[in-house]
């Protein structure tokens, strides 16, 4: 099922570029990025970072606390540029798209580039069911296959045997990780072609965790999932893909090492990924 | 998969390419074109109203011709943005355009007000204004022969004899519900909380009834004092208390443990704690009560002379003798209230900036405004703010935990 | 691992022993350092009773504080009460009259008079100044929040400038308020008036008599106190604006919603009690507002809904013409108003509360 908003529908001037992120329609997408740089006022805080994150695929950004893991994957959905004072260098692109072009707008880009964020933030003014539905009422989704929609996603997120009897109680109600599974379902329901997911377990007990890597393994074939872990038991378990960030003291973040999950844990070739796959830091 | 290797890989960490200068960059919502919609719908707009009033003159006026150009504005700013976007975008442009307008309506009339206290006010202004009093002034006297001396030491007096009066109590009053507690404390804060609303002029008849009426007392800077000093009261209290919640518990908590009595732990560690926040808090119940002319006309009735004594007679004061000033028929008379009142903006002003001074000094002192919401917000039940210590937005805290700087800063 | 399923079993009986036997052989391993007997739930530690002696200066301290919150509580019962006293003498004269009569007639050998018109007057004042205040004072607030820039031209920082200029504005004295209302924007809204009574007479709100005069009438007065109003409201709903949690506008932004949409559906819902409670605030100034008032109405005791033609009451201004007047009845009718306004007012307030409270169970 595709889901569009009016945007494909009504007419565009030359004003806004024909085409464009509003013509994607929800299949999972390839993002990459090309020479990416953050500051925070005048601190680089992450410098030259390519990376291609494979449509289909679930690829992990590993590394040591404060190396910038965290600002990249909100560069990626441009929510780095919510901060006040945080500036920005380089492209990403969402299937080719340049999602940092002007005529683009940032609300577009956040579409089709969902997050699901380290702690649960489910709307407490809202059900469950509504919290769903979220995405689709803020871009003007019509559709009427609304309670179609809610038990797709909520089956997709490991959450629908556990709450389909009470989808009317507000989303606050949950424990940690059922409101994280609720986050999920709620990416999920706009059809994004990319889900970033920012350390989406942290907050949460043994088996919630599973429960979501079970999720991301079930997703990825429809929406690329790119997840940013300090656990490498989890980037093992889950990813397709691993990417290795590192700051030097001082430094900026940068990625050391990126490659297929088993090369990087089993031959790295940087002896700094070597050295922090085997917990010798970090 | 395309691996990229980017700097530092392939040798020494640290080693790095010939730095290429990167120009950092903010994405704009608001872009160049954005600026031309906007500046022609509002040259459009202008246009259109101009025609509508000065060429066909179906109507007049300064206020109809903003309030035309402004309807017009919008509607034509909607039209246009529809036009090139989606509904969406012009949603949120319109919108955008509207609270703008919103805040533009709240400023222009601050803005037009202290013009007009300051131009109206500004040429009466001389040394000799601020010494001489209305003695011996007549209709018949020359033009800059009266002062506001008497105006400016009733004020002072009256408004000091409140905080006297006033401050102390409150404060005790704090420290009472805050650090003692007890059985009454509910009451108190409830009480406290519902009569911070009472009405100046309730105040003032009040004190009129009791101590005038009935004890026959007369007027008197006194009474005005005590008409103020009601209004101070619930304001103070209520403005220490929160500033005294915001001590944390371990500093008490360190004091108790080094074996130190109760009121050495409040005079010594809490009170010294929370001193910014206290000023500002006395200085709010100070900013209320300058202003108040309602209490002051039943209190302490204005005086054309120098009156020092602020237990016997009536005396003059600012605000009061701006109101009766404006109210006489001669121009020179309203000139002096127009003095009058622009000594007494000059006298909020300062107080307001010294307050603002205090304040910005610490981050975690609040503003009047922020206090008193703070107080507004906790009476009615509102869940308290933990203010965390001032905190730069590092690299590995994230996402930002919301500081105070974070939430200034949004 | 095990299929993640946790120790189920109720409390068992805590036991630390050496290896080997039951409870019995402990008494002869002295090598465990603890012992702790089985908890049969028969032999419970009773907690210890402390009490606390305090020395004389912190009875004295103590003492002194009760005092001051107590007689601050004594001082402000006692004006409500010294109120409702006092204007006794104003009941007992005209009864239940009191409420329904429009005329102010305190001496000679018939009195009469009543609050009705001063009531009236207060609420249409108020609403007035509402109906101008609160859209203003929102979108300001929502303003300086969401959509001013931190910083203008790189170093300005204009929303802390803004805040500061919203505080000044509440801080002028009511009298310099009132003087620009009656010498600035009475001529300016005379136009207005004019134009609102030939194109909208029909509402008869806004009809006039025959040879109206446009100054001195409710909507002036009205406009007036709704911008004296808008600074309490703008800086207390910004405050709480700013408190929306970030988590919650991530979590939307992150969804793709614009900036109007955040606004609608995080914001507000977030702010609602806040809000609620800045207005009822900003009303109870309203009501209360004496000084502005009387200098721009001329006194009138005919209770009117022609907003738009002099002549307008309203209790605090009353209380401000009157007061002095009327001898030992006009002063008790004086209270009696005023005890009036007082109880509204503190309804208000009574009824904000609530209002908060109920917004918080939801969420």
């Amino acid at each position: 099922m595709t889901l569009t908003n009016d945007s494909a529908k009504s007419s565009r001037s030359s004003f806004a570029a024909a085409g464009g992120l509003d013509s994607i329609h929800g299949e999972a997408g390839e993002i990459v990025a090309n020479g990416v740089h953050a500051w925070f006022g005048k601190r680089l805080v992450l410098e030259n970072v390519n990376l291609v994150m494979e449509h289909q695929k679930v690829t992990a950004l590993i590394g040591p606390s404060g190396c910038g893991k965290s600002t990249f994957l909100r560069i990626m959905n441009r929510m780095h540029e919510t901060i006040p004072g945080a500036q920005l260098a380089g492209e990403v692109r969402l299937n080719g798209i340049n999602i940092y072009d002007p005529s683009e707008r940032a609300a577009s880009a956040r579409r089709h580039i969902g997050m699901v964020f380290q702690r649960p933030n489910p709307f407490p003014a809202m059900s469950i069911q509504e919290n769903v539905l979220a995405g689709l009422r803020f871009n003007k989704i019509k559709t009427s296959k609304t309670s179609d929609i809610v038990e797709e996603s909520l089956t997709k997120a490991g959450l629908w045997n556990e709450v389909k009897n009470r989808l009317s109680e507000p989303g606050g109600g949950l424990s940690g990780g059922q409101q994280q599974r609720l986050c999920i379902a709620r990416g999920l329901a706009v059809k994004p072609s990319v889900l970033l997911m920012d350390e989406p377990c942290s907050a949460l007990d043994p088996t919630s965790t599973r429960r979501i890597e079970q999720t991301i393994k079930e997703i990825s074939h429809e929406v690329t999932v790119v997840i940013v872990t300090h656990n490498m038991q989890q980037a093992i378990r889950v990813s397709d893909y691993c990417a290795f960030f590192l700051a030097a003291e001082n430094e900026p973040g940068r990625i050391v090492e990126a490659g297929s999950t088993t090369q990087i844990f089993e031959a790295p070739v940087d002896p700094r990924t070597d050295d922090y796959v085997n917990g010798r830091f970090g | 998969m395309t691996l990229e290797m980017t700097s530092g890989v392939g040798g020494a960490a640290g080693e790095s390419f010939v730095p290429v200068k990167i120009k950092p960059i903010r994405p704009r919502e608001f872009k160049r074109s954005d600026i031309i919609v906007l500046g022609a719908a509002g040259l459009a707009a202008y246009c259109i109203t101009w025609i509508l009033f000065d060429q066909l003159t179906l109507l007049s006026g300064q206020l109809g011709f903003v309030l035309f150009c402004v309807g017009f504005f919008l509607g034509l700013y909607w039209v246009v943005n529809r036009q090139l976007f989606t509904r969406q975008v012009a949603v949120d442009r319109f919108v955008a355009a509207l609270m703008t307008l919103g805040a533009l309506a709240m400023f222009i009339p601050l803005l037009l007000l202290v013009v007009f206290v300051v131009a109206r006010g500004w040429n009466l202004l001389s040394a000799h204004v601020f010494v001489a009093t209305q003695k011996g002034v007549s209709e018949l006297s020359p033009v800059g022969k009266a002062g506001v001396a008497h105006a400016i030491v009733g004020t002072l007096e009256q408004v000091g004899l409140a905080a006297l009066i006033g401050v102390p109590a409150a404060v005790l009053t704090a420290i009472f519900i805050n650090e003692i507690g007890g059985r009454f404390t509910r009451t108190i804060r409830v009480v406290v909380t519902a009569m911070s609303g009472t009405p100046a002029i309730v105040a003032g008849i009040f004190i009129y009834a009791i101590w005038i009426a009935t004890f026959h007392q007369g007027y008197s800077g006194f009474a005005g004092a005590l008409a103020l000093a009601v209004l101070l009261l619930p304001t103070v209290t209520r403005g220490t208390e929160e500033v005294l919640k915001v001590v944390h518990q371990d500093l008490r908590e360190a004091s108790i443990a080094l074996a130190a009595p109760e009121w050495r732990t409040v005079w010594s560690v809490v009170l010294p704690t929370a001193r910014s926040g206290l000023v500002t808090s006395v200085l709010l119940g100070v900013a209320v009560s300058i202003g108040e002319t309602a209490p002051l006309l039943m209190t302490v009735f204005g005086n054309k002379l120098m009156n020092s004594n602020p237990f016997n007679g009536p005396q003059a004061a600012l605000p009061l003798m701006a109101y009766q000033q404006i109210k006489l028929p001669l121009q020179a008379d309203i000139d002096l209230g127009y003095t009058a009142a622009l000594v007494l903006f000059l006298l909020v002003f300062t107080l307001f900036i010294v307050a603002r001074l205090l304040a910005g000094g610490r981050r975690r002192t609040p503003g009047f405004a922020a206090l008193r919401s703070r107080i507004v917000n906790s009476s009615l039940g509102a869940t308290e703010i933990e203010q965390d210590g001032f905190a730069d937005t590092p690299i590995a805290s994230y996402p930002p935990s919301t500081s105070t700087d974070e939430r200034d800063q949004r | 691992m095990s299929a993640g399923s946790l120790p189920t079993s109720g409390p068992r009986p805590v036991m630390v022993t050496s290896r080997g036997g039951g409870a019995e052989n402990l008494r002869h391993e002295g090598k465990m350092s603890i012992s702790v007997k089985e908890t049969s739930g028969a032999a419970v530690a009773k907690p210890l009773l402390i009490s606390t002696r305090r020395s004389p200066q912190d009875r004295l301290f103590r003492g002194v504080s009760r005092t001051a919150g107590l007689t601050t509580l004594l001082i402000l019962v006692l004006i409500g009460l010294f109120l409702a006293l006092q204007s006794r003498l104003a009941f007992q004269t005209m009864g239940w009259a009191f409420f329904t009569n429009t005329g102010w007639v305190t001496t000679g050998p018939h009195p009469q008079f009543g609050v009705l018109s001063a009531l009236t007057g207060t609420l249409i004042i108020s609403g007035i100044a509402m109906f101008v205040a609160v859209p203003v004072a929102l979108a300001c607030a929502l303003f300086i929040n969401e959509f001013a820039p931190r910083q203008v031209l790189g170093f300005f920082p204009l929303k802390n400038f803004l805040t500061a200029m919203v505080d000044l504005m509440a801080a002028v004295p009511s009298i310099i308020f009132g003087m620009w209302g009656f010498f600035v924007l009475q001529p300016s809204m005379k136009g207005l008036s004019r134009w609102l009574s030939d194109y909208l007479g029909f509402i008869p709100f806004f009809k006039t008599s025959d040879t109206p005069i446009y100054t001195s009438s409710f909507l002036i007065a009205g406009t007036l106190v709704g911008i004296m109003v808008m600074p309490i409201v703008t800086s207390l709903s910004r405050e709480v604006f700013s408190l929306t949690p970030v988590a919650e506008r991530e979590g939307a932004m992150s969804l793709g919603a614009s900036r109007a949409r955040v606004i609608r559906d995080v914001v507000f819902p977030f702010s609602k009690g806040g809000m609620v409670g800045a207005i009822m605030l900003g009303l109870g100034r309203a009501l209360g507002e004496a000084i502005a008032v009387a200098i721009i109405i001329s006194l009138t005791f005919q209770p009117s809904i022609h907003v738009t033609q002099a002549g307008g009451n309203s209790i605090a201004a009353l209380i401000a013409f009157r007061f002095g007047s009327g001898g030992p009845i006009g002063l008790s009718g004086l209270l009696a108003a005023g005890l009036v306004l007082f109880v509204i007012t503190l309804a208000i307030n009574l009824v904000a509360a609530r209002i908060v409270n109920r917004s918080k169970m939801g969420g």
